[in-house]
């Protein structure tokens, strides 16, 4: 899987959890939380979207890893094999 | 404390009483919690130990707050304002909001905290009912939730946002920073009175529009003393409420009652984040904790393990609010950090904790504990216009004897609806409950539709209401469905007009609409479509049978049916 597929699927995901977010203006480092509105609860759907089209466990710990496009696109292609 | 002669019995609430200054009768919340301990010699101790979500820390004692809070009421006169009138705060947990609560209070106004999450269309709603005079926001708040509408607010005097300097506000909008910077730092405290308003706190209604419960000055007695009794307040203890003033328990127990109780205040700008919360409690020392249920069933989710490296040996006694504690999250908590939560129960209404696992009680895993001291709790249930009180083990409504000082005083021009809260001298919950052999209290559910999600009371009309403006959407229900982290989670059942297709871009496109409109706490995670909703003859939507549905449960009473779910 390349970078731009985990991209893709991450855009993808985080879209259907919050379809209030226009693509068109989703920047690399909007923070999830701050910048794109999510709750702790969406950042949770988030992750078991993430894990069940990646197959990749992502701890509670790592969660600000993934609170950026650009930050989720390099941990999770570090983990997606 | 000073010993003072109690009459108990001619004043309940004398020991309340006793813990206050009240001078000349003045009774003044932002007074008692933050004024008189700079008169008794306090002024150098933390009042509030800021953690900013970058790093920074900003510490307040009780004299800057002093100072602060009456700079800020400087400011409301400043500007014309007079007391009963109404402020609201739409802000993140940055020192401004709890400065703004103090000297809102002390200027003899009325204060509203609203949760900032909420998208533009609750907010709108709650300024209406609470006839807002002052917001106090970030621009950023400001220009994404508000600039659209603010003009219809016909009573919206005066718009204050944080974090610029004059050039940089908007237009219509008063920059903080500046004003308070020249305004003086010493105000006379406005003389108030035990039954003058001081704070109006939102809930959702089954039905119509959210109800605005109005708090007198006089609840501070209640603060003080379930601070105290509930939470084990004492002065200069480190203390980190999590909720958001937003919600009753982030004002009650978040800024009113550790203050008043002179508690070193910790206040994390953060939203939930394991690891942060974890080193929070280690580095700050924290000694009391307040949080809620989904907050601990997210730390159980991470398991043990990741609490081990965690000195968490500072604390001393654990509460949670919001929902019940299921049986596992107690008995983790005592894995993890060596003792029990202890879940309470209270609500908007009630001003103040209810119902109790006090310190040094025995907790039953699951109940939310027993009445206060000076609260009557019951289980009754209605028969015509009169109450029975039911036994042991039986399930009925939870009630309470209303008079203890930090119960609601009205709904904010809605008289009828707060009327029907009390019935045979008792306040009903709506909460439904039993009470065991050894008097202690267990949830069971709501009475009515009313859905709780992460400890939010969310009311299916406002969400309903939203949904029926997509132009895709003829009709909609909305219930609670069960969630093991977030207790509930909304769920809407939606029938579309002609000319629209059930597919997956319109079930988004109407989740996006609700989230865009109402903020994620409220709207729906889960949007599903029929043909049919059921529907009584007179066209009601039957949620309490789309919920029995949902849950294989009986369907109950069916009779008023008329139109059924396709």
């Amino acid at each position: 899987m390349t970078k731009e597929d985990i991209r893709t699927a991450f855009i993808e995901e985080l879209l259907d959890i919050a379809p209030d977010i226009d693509p068109d203006t989703l920047g690399e480092d909007d923070h999830l939380q701050d910048d794109l509105e999510l709750d702790s609860m969406d950042v949770l759907n988030l992750v078991t979207a993430l894990h069940r089209r990646l197959n990749v466990d992502i701890p509670e710990t790592d969660y600000p890893q993934i609170a950026t496009l650009a930050l989720a696109v390099s941990y999770l292609t570090a983990r997606v094999t | 404390m000073t010993n003072r002669a109690i009459d108990y019995d001619a004043d309940p609430w004398a020991e309340a009483r006793a813990m206050l200054d009240m001078p000349g009768g003045m009774l003044n919340i932002a007074y008692e919690a933050v004024d008189r301990h700079v008169m008794h010699g306090h002024g150098d101790e933390t009042a509030m130990l800021w953690l900013g979500k970058g790093g920074d820390r900003q510490e307040l004692s009780y004299a800057d707050m002093a100072r602060q809070s009456s700079r800020f009421a400087n400011v409301l006169a400043a500007h014309g304002l007079a007391s009963g009138d109404s402020v609201f705060a739409l802000l993140g947990r940055v020192p401004e909001l709890y400065i703004a609560a103090l000297g809102t209070l002390k200027a003899g106004m009325v204060f509203t905290p609203l949760f900032s999450a909420f998208g533009p269309d609750p907010i709108r709603t709650r300024m209406e009912i609470g006839a807002a005079k002052v917001l106090v926001t970030t621009p950023d708040l400001y220009k994404r939730k508000i600039a659209a509408w603010r003009d219809e607010i016909g009573t919206l005097k005066l718009v204050l946002v944080i974090g610029v300097i004059d050039e940089d506000a908007d237009e219509g909008c008063v920059a903080l920073g500046p004003v308070m910077a020249t305004a003086s730092p010493d105000f006379d405290t406005a003389p108030t009175r035990p039954e003058d308003p001081a704070l109006i706190h939102f809930t959702s209604g089954t039905t119509g529009r959210p109800k605005g419960a109005v708090h007198v000055h006089e609840a501070v007695l209640y603060h003080a003393f379930s601070g105290q009794c509930a939470l084990d307040l004492t002065p200069e203890t480190t203390y980190w409420c999590t909720a958001d003033p937003g919600w009753v328990t982030g004002t009650s127990y978040g800024i009113i009652a550790p203050l008043v109780q002179r508690v070193k205040m910790i206040v994390d700008e953060a939203e939930f984040d394991l690891e942060r919360w974890y080193s929070t409690i280690e580095r700050e020392k924290i000694e009391v904790w307040y949080s809620a249920p989904t907050a601990i069933r997210m730390m159980m989710r991470s398991g043990a393990d990741v609490a081990k490296p965690y000195d968490f040996s500072s604390l001393r006694f654990l509460a949670s609010v919001g929902e019940p504690l299921n049986p596992e999250a107690v008995v983790w908590s005592e894995n993890v950090f060596g003792q029990s939560f202890h879940d309470n129960w209270w609500q908007t209404e009630t001003g103040g904790i209810m119902i109790a696992n006090l310190p040094g009680m025995t907790v039953k895993p699951g109940s939310m504990g027993k009445p206060m001291p000076g609260i009557e709790a019951g289980i009754v249930e209605r028969e015509g216009n009169t109450l029975k009180e039911l036994g042991t083990g039986e399930i009925g409504e939870l009630a309470l004897r209303p008079g203890w000082p930090s119960m609601m005083r009205a709904y904010l021009n809605e008289q009828a609806r707060y009327d029907k809260c009390f019935v045979d001298g008792w306040y009903l919950s709506g909460d439904l409950a039993t009470r065991d052999e050894d008097g202690y209290f267990w949830f069971v559910g709501r009475a009515d539709d009313l859905i709780k999600t992460s400890g939010h009371l969310v009311g299916p009309f406002e969400v309903e209401s939203v949904l029926i403006e997509h132009p895709a959407v003829a009709e909609a229900g909305v219930i609670g469905l069960p969630d093991e982290t977030a207790g509930e989670i909304v769920k809407a059942y939606v029938t579309l007009n002609p000319g629209f297709t059930a597919d997956v871009a319109l079930e988004r496109a109407l989740r996006g609409h609700a989230r865009k409109r109402l903020g994620p706490a409220v709207s729906p995670r889960v949007v599903v479509f029929r043909e049919n909703l059921p529907k009584t003859r007179s066209g009601k939507i039957m949620r309490r049978l789309l919920k029995a549905r949902e849950l294989g449960l009986p369907e109950g009473d069916i009779s008023t049916l008329e139109t059924d779910e396709k």
